[in-house]
């Protein structure tokens, strides 16, 4: 009778572990690390999930690829920053709590005037338009001082209003305990959406738009309105970010920024919903952390970036998730090895390749004055001397050699696995679902 | 069906140029509710662009097309497949990285009033699953229902095409080539099942071959240079001379060959 479908939906306790999980580890983040450092990474991590996950609406789910997302997530921060000021002075008499909401409905309304524009169409004539738009929204950041102040931004307190419950959010755990709130209910939303009726037409309109058109829907519309869902949650973001900061600046709106979602979103993993959370980690860690460790890191990134692009399309999500399944037909294990040798062959290239990079970013940038030596993993390579450039390269193309040794014999493996499994799933079939329904 | 003697489809000199090509020259027809047409004729006939102008792919450069009397020359598709017409593909159009469910029930979503609703979770929908699983059974797909729909094999896709195509249950139904590709087994096997889903819908199908147009149709149209040169239940059309000497003839003389 109750076919799997028709049965109304159910939490089940799988997914009441992972979504408990995932609110668990937020609230108890600064618990354990509780330096003053890492609670502000925490509250950037929860803005970036929140913006990540907004752009993969488009992205992922819709197919559209956006060249301008900051437009939304920055014009929103500006907003929600002069709420604050609104605030100050008497004129704008909500709760600071509410300054991320404020943001979303910022989001929402430009992104109903803008996006109106941009989904006329689909594919490159979108990307497009989105790139010009944001093009057009930086400049005018610079020629509207009133609102955008400048090249010097906007500055807010958000210690302002009355306190409610004893919050003032002077303390920057307070920030981060409402920043969570908003990045697990938003999350929770964002995933709701991909369940409904309008999420699920934004599927099918990435996928094939044309037959969209013939089974009753506007595929225009459908992206509309998912448009503006997106520019809203965006617009949270932005919100979320003036809270934290107490500050926008152009910078926030400018292409550079809607670029790192975007990358950060891919190097997650698009096809996934949780893959943008992974890339909004990473986007964090990679500003604050390595940014520490080498002054190249962007060219890093960079490669990573490509490497995805060109061998795991899907990103790190895809990753984790083709291995889940190999795990779960009980054959990792085989897999563990090749893992290793993978590693340990990448990370040769890798410290090849990386003291060639340093040394580059050395003569370039002077950063040892004049001295032309610098330190590289507890050694000290000269710039300017041939063994040093030797040597890095004999490792970098040893480590090359080895890791596309590796890698081949590793495919063969894989697709040996793969091919398995397929095997097992034939087998195995009908399924548990078909059963069910019949 | 519909009211009193109001055709389902009517075509009134219908035209379409592409440049100063004419592709569509002049075309009447009216079909009657719940009646299944075959139109047949020779490569390049005008055949599919016909069906492109009634479901609204293409706008006609001329003429006027009546859905249940109502004008639909220059809506939308999506207009008039709100309208109660929906047209399946020649070349498979499906939508690939969604589950065969998932892919009925896009389907069906519109004509069951959810439209753009993101307030409403899909699990929910106990009216569209329902309906989702019958198509399911109907298209004899419950084995695949949670494969994605590019893993099925040709015939599969085919029988999703049709599936996507009835889902949202309009009464006149457009078939472009449903056989196409297909062997001479699925191929009957296939027509059994268009029969047996479009039950009481008005009919009107692109078709090569005369074993299934002969066996399918109630009527057929015979479309050369972008005009129908007849138009009449199938033994009429096989005896017409015109046709004969136009196109008919020398199909049946290769059918027979």
């Amino acid at each position: 009778m109750t076919s799997p479908a028709a049965a109304p939906r159910r939490l089940g306790t799988g997914r009441l572990v992972v979504w408990g999980g995932f609110a668990l580890l937020f609230l108890l983040a600064p618990v354990v690390f509780t330096s003053s450092l890492s609670v502000s990474l925490l509250s950037q991590v929860g803005i970036a999930i929140v913006a990540c996950l907004s752009y993969n609406m488009l992205l992922g789910q819709g197919g559209m690829l956006s060249f301008g997302h900051a437009v939304y997530t920055g014009l929103a921060s500006f907003v929600a920053i002069h709420a604050l000021l609104g605030i100050a002075d008497g004129s704008f008499p909500v709760p600071v709590s509410l300054i991320p909401l404020v943001g979303g409905v910022a989001g929402a309304a430009f992104a109903v005037v803008l996006g109106f524009v941009t989904t006329k169409k689909a594919g490159t004539p979108f990307a497009m338009i989105t790139l010009g738009l944001g093009e057009l929204v930086t400049a005018m950041a610079l020629m509207i001082p009133e609102f955008f102040g400048g090249e010097g931004g906007v500055t807010a307190n958000r210690v302002v209003g009355k306190p409610i419950l004893g919050l003032t959010f002077g303390p920057q755990i307070q920030v981060y305990y409402l920043l969570a709130i908003y990045t697990i209910v938003c999350t929770a939303a964002m995933f709701a959406f991909t369940r409904t009726p309008l999420g699920r037409m934004l599927n099918a309109t990435r996928d094939n738009p044309e037959r969209v058109e013939f089974i009753g829907y506007s595929t225009q519309r459908v992206r509309y309105i998912s448009f503006i869902i997106a520019g809203f949650f965006a617009g949270v973001s932005g919100g979320m970010y003036a809270l934290n900061f107490e500050i926008a600046t152009a910078e926030v709106v400018a292409a550079g920024r809607s670029g790192l979602y975007l990358l950060f979103t891919f190097l997650g993993g698009a096809t996934f919903f949780f893959g943008p959370i992974i890339g909004a980690v990473l986007m964090v860690l990679g500003f604050a952390l390595f940014s520490e460790v080498t002054k190249a890191w962007q060219l890093y990134l960079g490669l990573i970036f490509l490497f995805m692009v060109m061998y795991a399309p899907g990103g790190i999500a895809s990753l984790i998730m083709m291995n889940v399944r190999v795990a779960m037909h009980r054959k990792l294990h085989r897999l563990w090895g090749w893992y290793g040798l993978l590693a340990a062959t990448a990370l040769v290239m890798l410290v090849g390749f990386g003291a060639m990079i340093e040394m580059v970013y050395h003569l370039q940038l002077g950063s040892g004055g004049s001295s032309s030596t610098l330190r590289y993993l507890g050694i000290t390579l000269d710039s300017r001397g041939a063994a040093s450039w030797f040597g890095a390269l004999a490792v970098a193309l040893a480590g090359f050699a080895a890791f596309e040794f590796v890698r081949r014999r590793f495919a063969v493996q894989w697709g040996r696995i793969q091919t398995e499994i397929e095997a097992d799933m034939t087998f195995k079939e009908p399924t548990p679902n078909a059963a069910a329904a019949s | 069906m519909s009211t009193g003697g109001t055709p389902a489809v009517e075509l009134r000199d219908l035209r379409k140029s592409f440049g100063k090509t004419e592709i569509i020259r002049g075309t009447d027809l009216v079909v009657a509710p719940g009646e299944r047409v075959a139109i047949i004729g020779p490569n390049g006939a005008g055949k599919s662009t016909l069906f492109n102008l009634i479901s609204g792919r293409f706008g006609p450069t001329s003429g006027e097309i009546l859905l249940h009397g109502k004008r639909i020359d220059g809506l939308k598709p999506y207009e008039i497949n709100r309208l109660g017409l929906a047209r399946s593909f020649q070349i498979t159009n499906i939508f690939g990285r969604l589950s065969v469910f998932e892919n009925l029930r896009c389907g069906l979503l519109w004509s069951m009033g959810y439209r753009y609703a993101f307030w409403k979770f899909l699990a929910d929908l106990r009216d569209a699953n329902e309906r989702s699983e019958q198509l399911l059974k109907m298209i004899r797909l419950e084995k695949k229902r949670d494969t994605l729909a590019m893993n099925l094999t040709y015939a599969e896709q085919r029988a999703l095409e049709i599936g996507i195509t009835i889902a949202g249950g309009a009464e006149v139904v457009l078939l472009d080539e449903p056989t196409a590709g297909m062997s001479k087994s699925e191929t009957a096997r296939f027509i059994d099942l268009i029969r047996e889903v479009t039950v009481g819908k008005t009919l009107l199908t692109v078709e090569h071959d005369m074993g299934v147009v002969f066996g399918l149709a109630d009527k057929i149209a015979v479309l050369v240079y972008g005009e129908v040169i007849a138009f009449d239940v199938p033994d009429a059309v096989r005896a017409n001379g015109k046709v004969q000497e136009a196109y008919l003839g020398s199909v049946l003389a290769e059918t027979h060959a």
